[in-house]
């Protein structure tokens, strides 16, 4: 049974009782908990396809939201975030409750999944194999991501690149992703077909607006992907669109910079960044016309199929 | 009992037969696992138990969604471990030539002697003890080598310098990792104060540490029973990773002859004996650590009189555990408040005790005042 199979009611009574619903997202299992109903419509269409786990006992986090004391309820209404009970950042204005739950989760996986090796980078797959793409903050990788995920791409992950230390697979954290504020008019002329979410006005990262992971990459989510392509995108405007090749050191160094947990993971870390380096094709990519850049990283995925 | 408390005490028996019989956690439920990993990481002990299962080879036989928990805070200790132990590497480089007695304590200390108490064990930041005398030019030589004071304010400067043990906590410029220099054990104020000079005549060198020395045993197990009693903390109560430290030390050390009765002189010629008793006591009866006959009349001695006994007989059980999830019960939150008031009161003299909590007090409501300035401007 999935969150969207349940009545608005239905959802809604889970939510707010004990024990709180029981959601997997990706190797996740959630458990949450909400004391504010606002974020429940955007909830069921966003979280549409995770699967129930009703009989789960051992949970990954428990999340909640509530509101921040009975106060803060009516007079500049504030939410908090919560996980095993503990606050771990600032209560923020009520009507960014969608974005504080997502960000919230965002923390939990960074935090605790140090059985990972987890690079900040989108990924998605083609022909059972990977395409990363690292991106630091303004890169465009959320953009990019969204468009590949709408143009024949299975979408893995948005926000986190998990990696497997074992058998350097990458596994599936589809969520909603989150554009941020030029970038939903791009997505919305470039893929209407997506499914965009309300915009959160004033927010710490600006304007934002949630898109839908297509349903068939969550029905896909326990199947990982082996790692295919490294691309580092850089979005510039009127820039042509330059696929170029990547020493594997330059490579690995970009890697190692952007995850969350290299360093952390000493041995383990250095070993599985470096398989993964090795087992890729290394590219930069700059462009600012989004179909052109598409076709450049499908004809990727057919050379090597 | 509620169901919050009742709740709370499952969470409580869960962590206590977690430590005591590690060989018995393949056989815990799944929504036991659920309760114990939550209490376990606020404690700070999700690391421990996975080096008991680790040295046990029970990894295989707990369920694959607890083992990824475990092997996450395995990774969390390590890289905690390693990068305190090369901070500790770096002053010691940084005080070459200088001729000072540096004496590890606490996590530092347990990881570089090897004692079973390093196994999973979190820490937080590097404490040292060093004598008073030597402070001047020590801090002089790491603030020329790049490590610069956290001390905010000027009271801050003067709360740690004339009340406390501590000099306010150092940070090296390009490193985020917390060193305390201590120069005593225990506030200048407490009512347990005590001459750390002794100290230093007990500790012994550490091979291949340079000029790193560590506490005698019986000092080792005294400062741990400090820490639990005399650190107190209003909103987390008392850390049961201290008693369980105070255990750890105890089960390594006993082996050697004559220990108890070291210890017990130790805390009758610092003047820790109180502290002891309660120590003892608690790991007494939720570690069944049993201290050897001829060590006991003597230690019912020091015990207070049998209304303040039952009264922290029943506080700190109370107060030990963290909450596994939101707000913890109304009376463990009062036994907190109590026991933290306790340690705030043998801190300080009350004179100075009301001051330092007026001002306290008053930083909190200017903080509350600015925020609240802060979001109108924002409107």
């Amino acid at each position: 049974m999935r969150i969207g199979d349940l009545s608005d009611g239905e959802l809604a009574r889970q939510v707010r009782a004990r024990p709180g619903l029981d959601v997997r997202i990706g190797p996740f299992l959630v458990n949450l908990r909400l004391g504010l109903c606002e974020p429940l419509p955007l909830l069921q269409r966003m979280w549409h396809d995770y699967p129930l786990e009703p009989s789960a006992g051992i949970r990954d986090f428990h999340v909640s939201l509530d509101h921040n004391g009975w106060l803060r309820r009516w007079w500049r209404p504030q939410a908090r975030f919560t996980v095993d009970g503990r606050s771990p950042f600032q209560p923020l204005a009520a009507a960014h409750h969608f974005p504080m739950l997502e960000w919230g989760l965002n923390w939990c996986v960074a935090r605790r999944g140090h059985h990972l090796l987890m690079l900040h980078a989108a990924v998605l797959e083609r022909g059972g194999r990977a395409l990363i793409l690292p991106g630091a903050p303004g890169a465009g990788k959320s953009t990019l991501c969204t468009a590949l995920a709408h143009r024949g791409w299975r979408l893995l992950s948005d926000e986190f690149a998990l990696v497997c230390p074992q058998y350097g697979r990458l596994l599936p954290l589809p969520r909603p992703i989150p554009l941020k504020n030029g970038s939903i008019g791009v997505i919305r002329d470039f893929a209407p077909e997506a499914e965009i979410g309300p915009a959160f006005t004033g927010t710490r990262k600006g304007t934002v607006a949630h898109v839908r992971p297509p349903s068939a990459a969550v029905a896909r989510m326990d199947e990982p992907a082996t790692p295919g392509w490294l691309v580092f995108p850089r979005w510039q405007a009127g820039a042509d669109t330059q696929l170029e090749p990547l020493s594997r050191s330059d490579a690995f160094l970009l890697v190692a910079s952007n995850a969350f947990n290299y360093e952390l993971l000493g041995e383990t870390g250095f070993i599985t960044a470096a398989r993964l380096v090795e087992r890729c094709g290394c590219h930069t990519l700059s462009y600012s016309n989004l179909d052109e850049a598409i076709v450049r990283l499908g004809a990727l995925a057919e050379a090597a199929a | 009992m509620s169901r919050r408390m009742a709740e709370s005490r499952r969470a409580a028996a869960l962590l206590v037969a977690a430590l005591r019989a590690p060989e018995r956690l393949p056989t815990l439920a799944d929504e036991d696992w659920d309760l114990l990993l939550r209490i376990a990481r606020h404690a700070r002990l999700l690391g421990r138990l996975d080096a008991d299962l680790g040295t046990l080879g029970l990894h295989a036989r707990v369920p694959e969604r607890v083992c990824h928990h475990l092997e996450s805070a395995r990774q969390q200790v390590a890289y905690r471990q390693r990068l305190l132990t090369w901070e500790v590497d770096r002053v010691l480089r940084a005080l070459e030539g200088l001729d000072v007695q540096v004496v590890a304590l606490k996590g530092v200390a347990y990881v570089l002697t090897g004692v079973p108490a390093a196994r999973g064990r979190m820490f937080a930041d590097v404490d040292l003890l060093v004598p008073m005398a030597a402070l001047e030019p020590l801090e002089q030589r790491l603030h020329a080598r790049g490590w610069l004071s956290l001390g905010h304010s000027e009271y801050d400067e003067r709360y740690y310098r004339d009340w406390m043990h501590e000099i306010p906590p150092l940070r090296h410029a390009e490193r985020d990792n917390e060193i305390d220099i201590h120069h005593r054990l225990l506030p200048r104020t407490s009512r347990f104060h005590f001459d750390p000079a002794p100290l230093f005549t007990a500790s012994q060198a550490l091979d291949g540490h340079g000029a790193l020395r560590v506490l005698g045993a019986p000092d080792m197990v005294l400062h741990a029973v400090v820490h639990l009693f005399l650190e107190g903390d209003a909103r987390e109560g008392l850390r049961l990773r201290d008693l369980v430290d105070v255990w750890d030390l105890i089960r390594h050390f006993e082996a050697r002859t004559g220990f108890w009765d070291a210890l017990l002189d130790r805390a009758e010629q610092l003047g820790l004996q109180r502290p002891l008793f309660h120590a003892l006591r608690q790991a007494q009866s939720l570690f069944a650590l049993e201290p050897p006959a001829h060590c006991r009349a003597r230690l019912a001695g020091w015990g207070p009189v049998a209304p303040v006994r039952w009264l922290m007989d029943r506080l700190v059980p109370l107060a030990l555990f963290p909450d596994h999830a939101g707000r913890a019960p109304l009376r463990v939150r009062l036994a907190r408040l109590a026991l933290y008031v306790r340690a705030h009161w043998l801190r300080m003299p009350s004179g100075l005790l009301l001051r330092h909590l007026g001002y306290k007090g008053w930083l909190r409501v200017r903080g509350w005042l600015m925020t609240g300035r802060e979001e109108a401007a924002r409107r």
